[in-house]
């Protein structure tokens, strides 16, 4: 690991749970600039690969009994265009390509962080800031496009007593520019925490004595991870629908 | 990792063996570099989704419930083809056996009227020849009488003859016709 002669000075614990967030170059030692090709840019590509390998390559068969691959694509094709239509109803089946994409990017991105030696794109904020940004974006613009103006009765509650609207307005506009904060620190903490403390295990293997334990943990903060990983996938989706469903049916 | 050597990689976010300083995620140096892979991996990921694979599976999946709801009508139409051709084939049967049973009246009713006939012939044969033995019967009788009675005739005018009479013919006939009715 990074630095045997700390590991000797410390007594074999050495800790650098975040050094496997760091973006090296891929070609050569130099600094990373914005267009350095890095293991972030290689995982992505792998990422982009294996999903042409399930959506395109597993149905170029196109069979009406499907081949394996395609009947896993089909299973997500399924699964999101069923939660499109019940969370944000059939007139949103238009914006369908936008949200696979996102679900299958940050699925696709979760587990292949889980392979060893792999670089976590969605442990980035930065990141999942974008997404998150872009999503509560793109719906503000869509909301305040197709509704003007009355989009702001999203935050003003008819049913509530009159003094209570302006309070409750104000807490609904605060809980509106939270949505993407939180949607992007949810996901890239998620993502972090399983790895940092996978990591964590990890260095504490390097303890004879410890090293059995350690080696369980990890086993079973793995098994979390896989959970994770789908799980948090999914609820940026149906979240995203959630808020869909705000732009397109403002009204409560 | 890539950071095992101890280079000295420039960067305000690493200490002096390449370890992290702070949460790399955090660090702004390296935030327009995961931002510009980031859109370039969506942009790619979108395209690959919207042009090539969400249509080919919609495709199949259109194709798919459309083969089913085909199969679906076409074994509901050869179940009611099934269903005629049984109410055809049972009809079928009915009619044989009503048509049976009228060829099975027809040869007996044919047989009696042939069997009434045979026996109206047979009958009359019968009485024909009963008939005619009854006639033959009666003239062998006739016969037999009339010999009976020539006989007796001849033997009571032998007889009145030799016991030296003269047998008077009206009489001899008179006598024996009496006695024959005797």
């Amino acid at each position: 690991m990074a630095t045997e002669t700390e590991a000797a000075s410390e007594g074999g614990l050495v800790f650098h749970p975040l050094d496997q967030f760091i973006p090296t170059s891929l070609f050569g030692n130099g600094a990373v600039h914005w267009y350095t090709p890095s293991n972030l840019t290689l995982w992505l590509a792998i990422l982009v690969l294996a999903v042409v390998g399930v959506f395109v390559l597993g149905s170029r068969g196109r069979g009406i009994v499907p081949s394996r691959m395609q009947s896993v694509g089909e299973l997500m094709y399924g699964f999101v265009y069923k939660m499109i239509e019940d969370v944000t109803g059939k007139d949103a089946v238009k914006y369908f390509p936008y949200i696979m994409t996102l679900f299958v990017f940050v699925l696709f991105a979760n587990y292949l962080a889980l392979l060893p030696m792999s670089y976590s794109p969605t442990s980035m904020i930065a990141i999942t800031a974008v997404l998150g940004f872009g999503v509560f974006i793109a719906i503000t613009v869509l909301g305040f496009v197709k509704h003007g103006a009355a989009f702001l009765g999203l935050f003003w509650m008819k049913d509530a007593p009159g003094f209570l609207r302006p309070i409750i307005a104000i807490i609904e506009v605060i809980s509106y520019f939270v949505r993407p904060v939180s949607l992007s620190i949810r996901l890239a903490g998620n993502i972090t925490a399983g790895h940092v403390v996978i990591k964590v295990f990890a260095g504490f293997a390097a303890l004879t004595l410890a090293s059995p334990a350690a080696i369980l943990g990890i086993v079973a903060i793995y098994g979390l991870e896989i959970l994770v990983a789908g799980i948090q996938a999914y609820v940026f989706t149906i979240l995203t629908c959630v808020y869909l469903k705000d732009a397109l049916h403002p009204a409560h | 990792m890539a950071t095992d050597t101890h280079e000295t990689v420039a960067s305000a976010c690493l200490d002096s063996h390449g370890g992290a300083i702070g949460m790399p995620q955090l660090c702004g140096e390296w935030i327009p570099h995961q931002i510009f892979w980031l859109l370039v991996a969506l942009a790619a990921t979108f395209f690959v989704m919207s042009r090539i694979a969400l249509p080919r599976i919609a495709a199949v999946l259109a194709e798919r419930s459309g083969t089913i709801t085909n199969d679906l009508a076409a074994a509901e139409e050869l179940k009611s083809k099934a269903a005629e051709a049984e109410a055809a084939y049972d009809k079928a049967l009915v009619d044989a056996r009503a048509q049976a049973q009228q060829i099975v009246a027809e040869a007996k009713a044919e047989i009696q009227a042939e069997l009434d006939v045979e026996l109206a012939k047979a009958d009359a044969q019968i009485a024909e020849k009963a008939a005619e033995s009854e006639t033959a019967i009666a003239e062998i009788r006739d016969g037999a009488v009339k010999s009976v009675t020539e006989v007796a005739k001849a033997t009571a005018k032998e007889l009145v003859a030799a016991m030296g009479g003269t047998a008077d013919a009206k009489t001899i006939t008179a006598a024996v016709s009496a006695r024959m009715k005797g």
